[in-house]
């Protein structure tokens, strides 16, 4: 049901060009001004690489953060929510391949991103443990999907999701060390952080990239991404149950 | 009297109904907690880049901002008509085309500077990059400028949504755009020279700079010349866009087409 799922709704993600232009090049509106900040600042090639991977990275959450808010919504405008929660299946569950095929298409963008940096920045990418760094690449987009899945529960009864999901695009990147190192935000927000799945995706993925063990991080990714799961739930249990109550699901 | 009603009520009611963001779940989020993170996250960059300060970085992204409703706000004036439907009966009204669009753009161009204003003072506050109380005045007529520039911008996109079923989306390209070539996080002067012309044919390049040469203690009589290009730049694209609005009616009225892109 996971695969089956997650492969159509890549493909009806996939239909509209305009989209899929815009789903690779947004990111990379950004990842080029960043390029160009680290090159005004003569950053070193080491430094131009970590941004790299990590512009790169952005672009899954890009691409997860404002359509999985809004993803609700859209069911319920093509009427498709009741038969969703319908399904003999949990909600939650049936969240997971829709938000992983937002992530999947979030992994082309990254793929353009280091392209982009390797052939108009000049950044040469060495990946020290190519191994242990797809494996991290993969439990990133996982935390993040799951992640997705947490925001598209929570705002399953808000009409403005979008706008949730859009104000959620730029602070994730920010505390969860996409570019910046967690240790130069201020020590308030470092427990935000180290609550974000992503956080702990990030960090072995840099690992993995500098030759160090990844694993330690891995583990925490994965429990941080199990609780993600249990609240995701929980979550979709209990607004499903209250709008079957107040009759309200197809209403916002 | 009639085009000043159009203008006017028309403008506001349009606004009111079309863009759904009168509900403060919508409006705290998109216009006043974006631009202030946005800031924060170039001020962070910045800082490990080891590039400009922090003023230069809020500046920059405050003004940017205004961007915001400026296109999104016109794009929908066309796509969020043909979303509810009432897009041939727009068209087919005998109501002047100037003063209907051109309403239109006035609460985008509020909209717009105040966004950017917010953002400004918030992020001085956050930061506690402290703007001195006599630079505020020519800094605000900067972003009024900026704003009525970038809407110029924003009734070309809305003149393409008559074509372009996806407004969102384009307005979004549109805003990246002005975020890479603008002089919002990178000086024009550190740009290649190609970027740095395609800057100048940009909104909202002028009056970033305006408002950098306020910041350095630079007075009104300072920027004149650069927001009047900076209007220029502006005027030029809602020209355009008033121009290309007629073609495409036509066009579409000719084919048929007005519900169908």
């Amino acid at each position: 049901m996971l695969s089956v799922s997650w492969w159509l709704q890549l493909k009806a993600r996939s239909r509209s060009t305009f989209d899929g232009v815009l789903t690779l090049i947004y990111p990379m509106f950004f990842s080029t001004t960043i390029f160009m900040m680290y090159s005004q600042g003569h950053a070193s090639s080491s430094a131009m690489v970590a941004t790299a991977i990590g512009a790169s990275t952005m672009s899954i959450w890009s691409s997860v953060s404002t359509t999985a808010a809004m993803s609700m919504q859209a069911e319920r405008r093509m009427g498709t929510l009741e038969l969703l929660v319908l399904a003999p299946r949990p909600l939650a569950l049936l969240l997971v391949p829709l938000i992983m095929s937002m992530a999947t298409i979030g992994v082309y963008s990254m793929i353009v991103t280091l392209l982009w940096a390797r052939y108009v920045f000049g950044i040469v990418i060495h990946i020290a443990d190519p191994l242990s760094f797809l494996v991290s690449l993969v439990v990133l987009v996982l935390s993040i999907a799951i992640l997705g899945v947490v925001i598209a529960a929570a705002s399953v009864r808000y009409r403005g999701a979008w706008a949730l999901g859009s104000t959620l695009e730029m602070p994730v990147w920010l505390i969860c060390g996409f570019l910046v190192a967690i240790s130069d935000l201020p020590s308030w927000v470092r427990p935000l952080s180290w609550a974000l799945a992503p956080t702990w995706g990030m960090s072995a993925i840099r690992a993995a990239s500098d030759g160090r063990s990844p694993w330690a991080d891995l583990a925490i990714c994965v429990g941080v991404g199990a609780v993600y799961a249990v609240i995701g739930s929980l979550l979709t249990q209990r607004i499903v149950h209250a709008a079957r109550v107040h009759a309200t699901l197809g209403l916002t | 009297m009639n085009s000043l009603r159009i203008f006017f009520l028309g403008g506001l009611t349009s606004y009111r109904a079309l863009f759904n963001w009168l509900s403060p779940w919508i409006l705290i989020p998109a216009f006043l907690f974006t631009p202030l993170f946005q800031i924060l996250l170039f001020v962070y960059i910045g800082r490990d880049a080891g590039v400009s300060d922090d003023s230069f970085f809020l500046i920059g992204n405050s003004i940017v901002n205004a961007a915001v409703p400026c296109l999104f706000a016109m794009g929908n004036t066309i796509g969020g008509e043909r979303t509810a439907g009432t897009l041939p009966l727009l068209i087919s009204s005998p109501a002047k085309r100037l003063p209907l669009f051109l309403g239109r753009a006035l609460p985008a161009v509020a909209n717009g500077f105040l966004v950017a204003v917010f953002a400004l003072a918030a992020g001085a506050l956050v930061l506690r990059a402290p703007i001195p109380a006599a630079t505020w005045g020519g800094l605000a007529l900067a972003i009024a400028v900026s704003s009525i520039s970038c809407t110029g911008l924003g009734l070309l996109n809305a003149a393409i949504a008559l074509r372009v079923r996806e407004t969102a989306v384009f307005s979004n390209i549109l805003f990246g755009l002005i975020v890479v070539f603008a002089g919002v996080n990178v000086p024009i002067g550190e740009m290649p020279a190609w970027m740095g012309v395609v800057a100048k044919c940009l909104p909202l390049t002028n009056g970033i700079q305006a408002s950098h040469v306020l910041a350095a203690g630079g007075s009104i009589r300072d920027i004149g010349g650069s927001l009047a290009a900076e209007l220029v730049v502006g005027g030029s694209y809602a020209l355009l866009g008033i121009a290309l609005l007629r073609w495409l009616e036509w066009e579409s009225r000719r084919k048929a087409t007005l519900d169908t892109a």
